[in-house]
């Protein structure tokens, strides 16, 4: 535990770095809001047909029957999907995803891992990601881009039919979509796990700093 | 408590951080959440929209919901055919499905019924059954895709309704076509024009080549497969192309009317 407490000095000299741009800010808790709401209201829509052999509790689900759950992911939807293109796209841009995620090589996801398991990862840079932020972080924009084309691909399995082929069919795109919301929960609960373990990334997300 | 005073930020009030993130929380032991009206804080926020007295969830979901139907007519493509498959990947049993039991499902005597046509349409005659069956048909072997996320892949036969539509002249510049069903509690559903005139749109009168059995909508179903399933009318009574969007059995209760596939 003592690898992660920040010391007094460190917090100091970060104060004059903006670690996370505003833009960044506001499309992160954006997207926050978007997936809570996407995957509660989607917890729903898998339990009027259920593809395993159990359904998520009532008091986690958004929509309250069927129908309401369907207005939620298809409202939701758009605020997922426009929010992410633009963090996409600034992403790029910006060339934030190449400074903050790339190189993503074996070695150093490896010893970080390694670090991190033996808790002797530093969280004391937060500039910098170590290789398993990176790798974990560049992962799940892939996932975040995989279950909205998944998605798509349920939703309009005629109109977009070569999109629901290129998933194996409408139901190989369902398994697939499940799958996808089952690595962003797991994502989260590390993700928040550790923003709270170290707050002061917790905080560079609010205010910047 | 050493431990929580490490997790909180600083310079942020504890007491009105939580009292705030409540605020925004839904009221998820609520049986039915959207007509609990509750307002969104957050989503506002992010949405631009106006905050009022009358703002509630479940009238900004039907406002997007009708945005959906405007979305999905824009890219529905009526050249675009719902893939077909060969009989030998038709469902068995194909499921009954309804919101009644099969024992419940409407017995509506073959000899009888005659299919009203009304609305926009040059010749209001209503069609016998035997009438019917003189017209052309086509087979389809389609993926039917229940709006629970099921699907089954089925063989129905029967005539294009686009075909019929022109029989009857049947003012095709129309919004709708509109249909009233035997079932119980009264089923309708009305088919955007575009749909109603697509190539795979049909009056079906077969199921797996055999006279459309009760369980499947007899005497006459409207196979849609570029709908889901609770668009596809069965028990059909009668027909009428209207202007006017007259709502659905399963589209009042807040299903998106479109709900295209």
């Amino acid at each position: 535990m003592s690898a992660v407490t920040v010391s007094d000095e460190h917090a100091a000299s970060d104060k004059t770095k903006v670690l996370q741009p505003a833009w960044v800010r506001a499309l992160h808790w954006t997207n926050a809001v978007a997936m809570v709401l996407m995957i509660m209201s989607g917890w729903q829509i898998y339990n009027a047909s259920p593809l395993f052999g159990f359904a998520f509790p009532r008091s986690i689900t958004l929509g309250g029957w069927l129908a309401g759950a369907l207005l939620w992911h298809f409202a939701a939807m758009w605020l997922l999907m426009v929010n992410g293109l633009i963090y996409l796209v600034l992403g790029f841009v910006t060339g934030r995803f190449r400074k903050k995620l790339l190189p993503i090589t074996p070695e150093g996801v490896i010893s970080d891992t390694k670090a991190a398991l033996t808790g002797k990862l530093s969280h004391d840079d937060l500039t910098k990601y170590n290789y398993v932020q990176k790798l974990l972080y560049a992962g799940i924009i892939v996932v975040g881009i995989l279950i909205v084309l998944s998605g798509l691909a349920i939703w309009k399995p005629v109109q977009l039919q070569y999109l629901t082929a290129l998933f194996g069919g409408y139901d190989a795109a369902r398994y697939v979509h499940f799958f996808c919301m089952a690595a962003i929960v797991a994502f989260m609960v590390v993700h928040v796990a550790l923003a709270l373990l170290v707050p002061k990334s917790l905080r560079a997300m609010i205010i910047g700093r | 408590m050493g431990r929580m005073r490490k997790l909180l930020i600083p310079g942020v009030d504890k007491a009105l951080l939580v009292r705030d993130a409540v605020k925004t929380m839904p009221d998820l032991t609520r049986r039915r959440f959207i007509s609990g009206g509750a307002s969104l804080g957050a989503l506002t926020l992010l949405t631009g929209c106006d905050v009022t007295d009358s703002f509630s969830a479940e009238e900004m979901l039907k406002q997007v919901s009708k945005f959906n139907d405007g979305v999905q007519a824009l890219i529905f493509n009526p050249n675009a055919m719902a893939p077909t498959f060969p009989e030998s990947a038709i469902t068995k049993p194909f499921p009954f499905n309804a919101y009644y039991d099969l024992d419940e499902a409407p017995e509506v005597d073959g000899k009888t019924w005659k299919l009203e046509v009304r609305g926009l349409v040059e010749n209001k005659k209503s069609w016998t059954l035997d009438e019917l069956y003189q017209l052309p048909q086509v087979k389809q072997v389609t993926r039917h895709i229940c709006v629970e996320g099921w699907s089954a892949i089925g063989s129905w036969t029967g005539t294009p309704l686009r075909d019929f539509l022109k029989l009857v002249g049947a003012d095709t510049r129309a919004k709708y076509v509109w249909f009233q069903c035997a079932d119980k509690d009264g089923y309708n559903s009305p088919l955007d024009m575009a749909t109603a005139l697509h190539a795979q749109t049909q009056m079906t009168f077969k199921f797996g080549d055999e006279i459309l059995p009760r369980a499947y909508g007899f005497p006459m179903k409207i196979r849609v497969p570029t709908k889901l399933g609770f668009k596809n009318p069965k028990y059909v009574m009668s027909m009428e192309v209207t202007n006017e969007y007259k709502g659905g059995f399963w589209e009042d209760q807040g299903y998106n009317s479109f709900s295209g596939s």
